[in-house]
């Protein structure tokens, strides 16, 4: 076209808006440092808080004298744990347990993946499986465990069984929340720049799922612990030390500080696991500019 | 690219009437008409729309809301099927939406190298090209700032990168600078412009703003409402560079209001 070449236009405006703009986009450095020290103390003080009433509340339970013989005090049961901390039996079992937590989870995001994977985007499927698979996440996962002890007796096996179908399920369903939340805008863009079935999958529909997945990740992290510890509890394999096995053996001894020392152990490592997903989930928003602040 | 409504195409056979204006990068739109729904409820968006737009060529689409601007770019896109006439389109499509629909889990740079690479480029050659599109933008140093980073005027450019890295021959823009406030429009009409030169890119642009449609197209075409027709077209005789606030372009803006004006209330009675 013949206008096409004169289109150049008053360049010392424009440098002047581009500058404006970038200016909006620069953010002081010190500032950041500061607020990032007031954000960790803002996010510190409420749990500190937190356990110290748990601790107030534990003691005056004990000072009240209520089931005194057996009823553990705060004091003596932290002293016990530290004491445990010092033996070669606590971790042993913290090992055992932390092993079969990675292996059975990520069995679970391996097939909860896929399952998801195939139901987001196959439609018969969806129908037929879309609605069992929220009923397989509400049901109980210790309710499995009288069947996968006759397939495959007292075994790892079947704790890692129960600890996939209790897990699996929130994955594949936060896999398919994603996929389903897409924004059709993005979608539309994606198709018109010529991304197509396995490559719209890979470059776009799977990365916008993202969010989605993780929650269904920490979700399915919390069950998977919790069949976890069940399994432990009921499925006592001989020579295999874990904590739900410390646990009932505690239970039977009428140890009180050192089974209520054994659970503190499987709340902190529960919570610590779910604080790393809670981690990712932020990290996600920041990066997205899903967050309030930058 | 053929695509027909009602009338059949059998494989391997020629169109009946072969457009004249098949060259790369024309659009070709031939009494095209687009209902959504059936029987009562059924809704004409568009009625028998004619529109040539010859390569290289910025046609700026203007009306009233209800117009169907946005249908016929969508038909244009190939994203719908017109229900009947023809619509054929030579050549890469790239789309620009009102919200710049960029990908936020990808940088500035991510997005324009995601639509190289739907074309298959190699790595070296997509960072290079990436590198030159963000440039054109004047987005150089902001390759690895992410959308949410970015302010809505410097998105907005980002999205014009990724619409040019899909090496199109006509850019189908649906109200790109809606969005935006008046100077920081004034400034990408600017970088419009700029772009624009030294590419044989042809140009639909949607708005229902006509001063920006005189500052930056070579012809404003004019639709009425529900269903859109075209009513009336202009060509805008105005050497570049252009302002949008300059006594030939408001002249012609005010001559294109009346007309729009003038189709509104006949649509009233």
């Amino acid at each position: 076209m013949a206008t096409a070449n004169n289109r150049a236009s008053l360049p010392a405006y424009e440098e002047k808006l581009a500058w404006l703009e970038a200016q909006e986009v620069a953010q002081p450095d010190e500032r950041r440092s500061r607020r990032l020290a007031v954000k960790a103390w803002n996010s510190l003080w409420p749990k500190l808080l937190a356990i110290a009433i748990v601790l107030a509340v534990w003691e005056l339970i004990h000072l009240s004298g209520w089931k005194k013989l057996i009823f553990p005090a705060p004091g003596p049961t932290l002293a016990n744990l530290w004491d445990q901390l010092h033996t070669a039996e606590l971790w042993h079992a913290i090992a055992t347990t932390g092993e079969r937590a990675v292996i059975g989870f990520a069995l679970a995001v391996v097939i909860g993946g896929i399952i998801g994977a195939l139901v987001s985007r196959i439609a018969p499927l969806r129908a037929g499986v879309g609605s069992l698979i929220t009923g397989l996440q509400t049901l109980p996962s210790i309710a499995w465990f009288p069947f996968a002890i006759i397939l495959f007796g007292i075994s790892t096996t079947t704790i890692l069984f129960v600890i996939v179908l209790g897990a699996a399920p929130s994955i594949a369903n936060g896999l398919i929340a994603g996929v389903d939340y897409t924004p059709p805008l993005l979608l539309r863009a994606g198709k018109m720049m010529g991304l197509r079935r396995l490559s719209l999958y890979r470059y776009l529909i799977l990365p916008a799922s993202l969010p989605a997945f993780v929650a269904g990740l920490k979700q399915g992290w919390a069950f998977a612990w919790r069949s976890l510890v069940a399994g432990e509890l009921l499925v006592i394999i001989a020579n295999q030390p874990s904590l739900g096995v410390l646990l009932s053996t505690y239970q039977d001894q009428a140890d009180m500080e050192s089974a209520t020392s054994i659970i503190i152990v499987i709340l902190i490592l529960g919570i610590i696991v779910d604080m790393l997903f809670g981690v990712a989930d932020r990290t996600i928003r920041r990066r997205w500019g899903l967050t309030g602040a930058v | 690219m053929v695509r027909q409504g009602n009338s059949i195409t059998i494989a391997g056979q020629p169109p009946a009437v072969e457009p004249v204006t098949d060259v790369t990068g024309s659009v070709r739109l031939a009494s095209v008409s687009k209902v959504f729904g059936r029987g009562g409820s059924a809704v004409r968006a568009l009625d028998q729309i004619s529109l040539d737009v010859p390569p290289g060529e910025f046609t700026c689409l203007i009306g009233a809301s209800g117009c169907g601007k946005s249908t016929l770019l969508n038909l244009a896109a190939g994203l719908e099927e017109p229900t009947s006439g023809e619509v054929s389109v030579s050549g890469h499509v790239a789309l620009m939406f009102q919200e710049p629909a960029l990908f936020p889990w990808l940088t500035a740079a991510g997005n324009v190298e995601l639509a190289l690479r739907a074309q298959g480029l190699g790595r070296a050659e997509r960072r290079q090209r990436t590198t030159g599109l963000l440039d054109a933008v004047r987005l150089g140093g902001f390759g690895g700032k992410r959308p949410h980073e970015l302010s809505g005027g410097m998105r907005q450019r980002v999205a014009l990168a990724r619409a040019l890295a899909q090496d199109a021959d006509v850019l189908l823009m649906d109200e790109p600078f809606g969005a935006l406030d008046a100077m920081t429009r004034d400034l990408l009409h600017d970088e419009l412009d700029r772009v624009c030169a030294g590419r044989q890119l042809t140009i639909i642009f949607v708005t229902h703003n006509v001063r920006e449609a005189v500052r930056l197209g070579d012809r404003v075409v004019v639709l009425s409402s529900r269903p859109g027709r075209v009513i009336d077209e202009f060509a805008v005789p105005i050497e570049h560079p252009r302002r949008i606030d300059s006594a030939p372009v408001a002249e012609l803006a005010r001559r294109i209001t009346d007309r729009l004006r003038e189709e509104m209330s006949h649509g009233d009675r």
